[in-house]
């Protein structure tokens, strides 16, 4: 378990790589070799990635004494009730309350008596027959206190679980494939060193954020990756556009991100701690207590959600971010960044789940957000012309599956359509920067066309990933596609009809485009100006592994009918059983109903998966039906218009959100800080002065040196009559004198 | 008694009308007269107090040798001789009030002080002998400061008066 | 005879001294105004000395004729000198100390 309570390591690795990628790149291997520097780095994280998510199985099969929590059932197996062993069932629902928080490994009260002590997974199986659930902790590393003041303390530490090890593995395969491919790719580029520098710090930024230990560290890493991101997006920022939709996509995050600070702050002034483990325990203990904040608090999330993982209305970045280089794209834009927001939902699910009622299945805002915002990506995907950017639509359209899935409390499958979706989707945008590369560096369909004979290699691995996305049986999509129908379907415990109804059309959508997107580019006659060939071995093997992946990803969690017949029940629903969060999503309160697979829904994704297929090859192929309708159709033409605006959103964003301030309002504030505020100033400015002034001339001069003066030309005076009396004559003097002495003598004579 | 005061009202009379003359005549060499008028009564009024030896010191010297320097003086500064201009200040009229006030403020105090005493009549006489004895024995010192500053002043004024 | 009758005459002369003293311009004036002040002290002192029947009164009066012909002397050199430098001796002319 040493690389579970270690896993800091993992984001270390690449966060060195970009330090001495940027720094030392140049000098050390050369300006043209830096990618050895990122790939050594990211193999070595996938070693890592991968021997973590080993010993997390391990953690789950053998779970070692202190991190079994138990936990007696109220709804599974209540007739086996009164099989219990006395001595267990005084470890009830107290046990899971005194979870403290600290230095290394999680500790809970460990049960004693005969329930499952040995901890085998059969034991698990054991303990369930016996009416309780053995639930594992997750491994909680802290490293230190960050912050400690005003009755506020946060650490700095890691979180590993069952999801943080997926999505590990995850973005480290991405990553790594992404570099190999990028190699041949940005070969050349003027910026080559800075490019693999932002790559290894968004890998690096993107590992910190799946095993944040508490709200700050996961709000940190959120915005590090939109930072990477919008270094990506304008790596060419020579060209305007490019710069355009990268503060785009940074500034859409941003207007999200004040959702996600004012959720995680409502979170805070509830629960009084950043820590997630300890959040999720308090709601997962008693939900309906903090029902009302927790709603605040998950409509807040929503808007950070919408901005991150393209849902409506804040989707609009996502299309525009395809600007950047296509690697870029396959990793952020389609396989990790952009799931961060499913990724927080999945991370905190309690708090969705309790706050939007999930469990009650009334539609909730999460799932009508999904599922709108998976029908409008799979509207728009139809009116583009440019490879990525249908791509792009596709991304947005499943990232609304996720958060469909989620809404409507299938956790599992979300996480599964993540894992799937990674693969296939990273095959498909590696793909379109393949056909680019050869074909004249464009990605315009209208440009291409008849590519299958130049570049099988990319053609077949694009079928394939089209195959998977469109949800065909035996590929990854099919499995997890179906697992999210089902939870639509089946809903917690009643179904949720209009989201079933948005999944099946989207469904059908998605085969539909997607065969599109293979007509133009890889049938018919080449269009374009250059002469296409096959990519290098370097692009082309990553597309084969992500190909295969996409083939087999499906294996992880299949469910149990599926595998009876060859004796493989023990593999069913890996995914469920490793990454599922039991601790939160398990206990008494809170409780998570997994649907009983159903053969008929699979069928009827199938035949949606094989008709969208089949109507674009009659259309497309076969040349049947209304072609050119929307040339000569008025409301088709509107419709098409429509769609090819974006439903017109950008126009409402950028002309009359943005222009409303900055026309009217800004000038009516710069009106008000002009004439009012500063008036003041200024009066207040002129008033000092002038009173200066009166003070200076009245008091100053008039006052002060007037008594001054006055003084002085009284003494002036006065010596001008007193000197009448000095004439100089002695006569003069004497007379005084002699009379002085007159008058004297006649006082005292006289007188006295 | 009766004559020596009629004796005494005639030359007091005199002497007063000389002083009065002295101080409002316009021409000096005449006030120079009138002072040895006055000079030479007030003499004559000590021998009427037998004070012969006073008598004859002031003849001797007041008149004989202070008019003597008084008209040398006059001659000397080129005073103008005969009736010119007023000899009198403009302010006169202050310095008029002044003698008067001061002249009656010590008459009345005179009055008041010594209303009617009568000079003793058989008082000792002192003549000549008597005077000079007191000089040379009581008021010896007196003498030879006074001699000292009739020798500094004549040295004085030849120094004070000399042409180089 | 009275006494005040000397004492009188003495205070008269005096006062009309002092109005010479005071009153006339040329400077041989003012100092023979000075002798008669000095004559009517004399007059004074000899009255009183016979009054009080000792020989005191005569003796002083002996030396203030003394000093007074010193007096005159050094006051007659003082007048020449000045009449050297100025060229009159009208004492409203000294008026140097002005001011």
């Amino acid at each position: 378990m040493w690389m579970l309570e270690n896993a800091f390591i993992i984001p270390l690795i690449p966060a060195i790589s970009f330090v001495l990628i940027l720094v030392f790149g140049k000098k050390s291997v050369g300006a043209d070799r830096v990618h050895l520097i990122g790939i050594t780095a990211l193999s070595l994280v996938w070693i890592l990635s991968v021997v973590a998510a080993f010993q997390w199985t391990q953690r789950i099969e053998n779970p070692p004494e202190d991190a079994i929590v138990h936990l007696e059932d109220k709804g599974h197996g209540d007739e086996s009730h009164s099989d219990d062993s006395p001595g267990d069932e005084s470890h009830s629902d107290d046990s899971h309350e005194d979870e403290s928080h600290g230095d290394d490994s999680h500790s809970a009260p460990a049960g004693g008596g005969s329930g499952g002590s040995d901890g085998t997974l059969a034991a698990v199986e054991e303990g369930k027959d016996k009416g309780h659930s053995l639930l594992v902790t997750p491994v909680i590393s802290t490293f230190s206190q960050w912050w400690s003041n005003g009755g506020m303390d946060f650490a700095v530490g890691t979180h590993v679980d069952g999801q943080t090890v997926l999505l590990l593995v995850i973005v480290a395969t991405i990553s790594l494939l992404v570099h190999i491919y990028s190699t041949e790719y940005v070969k050349g580029d003027r910026r080559y060193v800075h490019y693999f520098g932002f790559l290894s710090l968004f890998t690096a930024a993107m590992l910190f954020f799946v095993m944040a230990q508490n709200i700050i560290q996961l709000v940190v890493g959120w915005e590090l990756v939109g930072v990477c991101s919008f270094a990506l997006i304008g790596h060419w920022w020579e060209e305007r556009p490019n710069t355009d939709a990268a503060l785009k996509a940074f500034l859409t995050n941003r207007v999200g991100d004040v959702g996600l600070l004012v959720g995680m702050i409502i979170l805070w002034g509830t629960f009084k701690t950043f820590d997630i483990d300890a959040i999720n325990s308090a709601i997962a203990a008693d939900p309906g207590a903090y029902h009302f904040p927790l709603l605040m608090t998950a409509i807040c999330l929503m808007a950070a959600v919408a901005s991150k993982s393209g849902q409506f209305p804040l989707h609009t970045w996502l299309p525009d971010a395809m600007a950047g280089p296509t690697p870029v794209s396959a990793l952020i834009h389609a396989a990790t960044m952009v799931v961060a927001g499913v990724y927080m939902i999945a991370r905190l699910y309690p708090v969705f789940y309790e706050g939007f009622s999930i469990g009650t299945s009334s539609i909730n805002l999460m799932a009508f957000i999904g599922g709108f915002t998976a029908l409008m990506g799979a509207g728009l995907a139809f009116a583009q012309w440019d490879i990525k950017k249908v791509l792009a639509y596709s991304t947005v359209s499943q990232l609304g599956y996720m958060v469909m899935a989620l809404g409507v409390g299938a956790w599992t499958a979300a996480m599964f359509h993540l894992f799937t979706h990674a693969m296939f989707k990273a095959c498909l945008f590696l793909g379109a920067g393949s056909v680019s590369h050869a074909a004249h560096h464009t990605f315009d369909m209208r440009k291409m066309g008849g590519l299958k004979k130049y570049m099988p290699h990319t053609y077949w691995t694009f079928v394939i990933s089209t195959l998977a996305l469109a949800g065909v049986f035996p590929f990854a999509g099919f499995w997890s596609k179906d697992e999210i129908l089902l939870g639509a379907l089946k809903g917690q415990e009643n179904g949720y009809p209009l989201m079933l109804f948005f999944g099946c059309a989207v469904a059908l959508m998605t085969a539909a485009y997607m065969t599109r997107v293979i007509w133009y580019t890889f049938h018919g006659e080449y269009r374009g100006h250059g002469h296409p060939h096959e990519s290098p071995k370097v692009m082309t093997v990553p597309l084969w592994i992500l190909a295969g992946m996409a083939v087999v990803a499906g294996a992880f969690n299949l469910p149990g009918p599926v595998l009876e017949p060859f004796g493989l029940e023990g593999l069913a629903h890996r995914i469920q059983t490793y990454a599922e969060p039991q601790i939160y999503l398990n206990t008494n309160a809170l409780h998570i109903i997994h649907p009983d697979p159903s053969l008929g829904m699979a069928l009827v994704g199938l035949a949606l998966a094989l008709t969208g297929i089949a109507v674009t090859y009659l259309y497309f192929w076969k040349g049947l039906g209304p072609h050119g309708l929307t040339e000569r159709n008025r409301y088709a033409k509107a419709g098409y218009t429509f769609l090819e605006n974006k439903y017109y959103l950008d126009h409402l964003y950028t002309g009359v959100v943005v222009g409303s301030i900055k026309g009217p309002i800004a000038t009516a504030t710069n009106w008000v800080n002009q004439n009012m505020i500063d008036k003041v100033v200024n009066t207040a400015g002129e008033t000092a002065r002038d009173s200066g002034r009166w003070v200076y001339k009245w008091i100053d001069q008039g006052a002060i040196d007037g008594s001054v003066n006055a003084v002085a030309s009284g003494a002036d005076a006065s010596g001008e009559g007193l000197r009448v009396i000095q004439s100089g004559k002695v006569q003069n003097y004497g007379q005084l004198l002699f009379g002085a002495a007159a008058v004297l003598a006649i006082v005292f004579v006289i007188v006295i | 008694m009766v004559a020596q005061n009629i004796a005494f009202g005639i030359i007091a009379a005199i002497v007063g009308i000389s002083a009065l003359r002295m101080v409002t005549t316009r021409n000096i060499v005449h006030a120079a007269l009138y002072l040895v008028a006055v000079l030479g009564g007030l003499g004559a009024l000590y021998i009427l107090l037998t004070a012969e030896f006073v008598a004859t010191t002031q003849v001797l010297v007041y008149i004989g040798a202070v008019m003597v320097l008084f008209l040398f003086g006059i001659m000397l500064t080129r005073a103008p001789l005969g009736n010119t201009a007023a000899l009198t200040g403009p302010s006169w009229p202050i310095g008029a009030a002044v003698a008067v006030m001061l002249a009656g403020v010590t008459v009345y105090a005179l009055i008041d002080a010594f209303g009617d005493d009568r000079l003793t009549e058989g008082g000792p006489l002192y003549k000549t002998e008597q005077v000079s004895d007191s000089i040379f024995s009581t008021y010896i010192v007196p003498f030879e400061a006074v001699s000292v500053l009739l020798l500094a002043a004549l040295i004085g004024a030849i120094v004070l008066a000399r042409k180089d | 005879m009275l006494l005040n009758q000397f004492l009188i005459l003495g205070a008269v002369l005096f006062a009309i001294g002092v109005y010479g003293v005071l009153a006339r311009r040329n400077g041989v004036m003012v100092l023979m105004s000075i002798e008669l002040m000095l004559n009517a002290v004399n007059i004074n002192l000899v009255a009183f000395g016979v009054q009080h029947g000792v020989v005191s009164g005569q003796v002083f009066a002996v030396f203030i004729i003394a000093v007074a012909a010193a007096e005159v002397g050094v006051g007659l050199a003082i007048i020449l000198l000045l009449y050297r430098n100025r060229t009159s001796i009208d004492v409203d002319d000294f008026d140097l100390m002005q001011g």
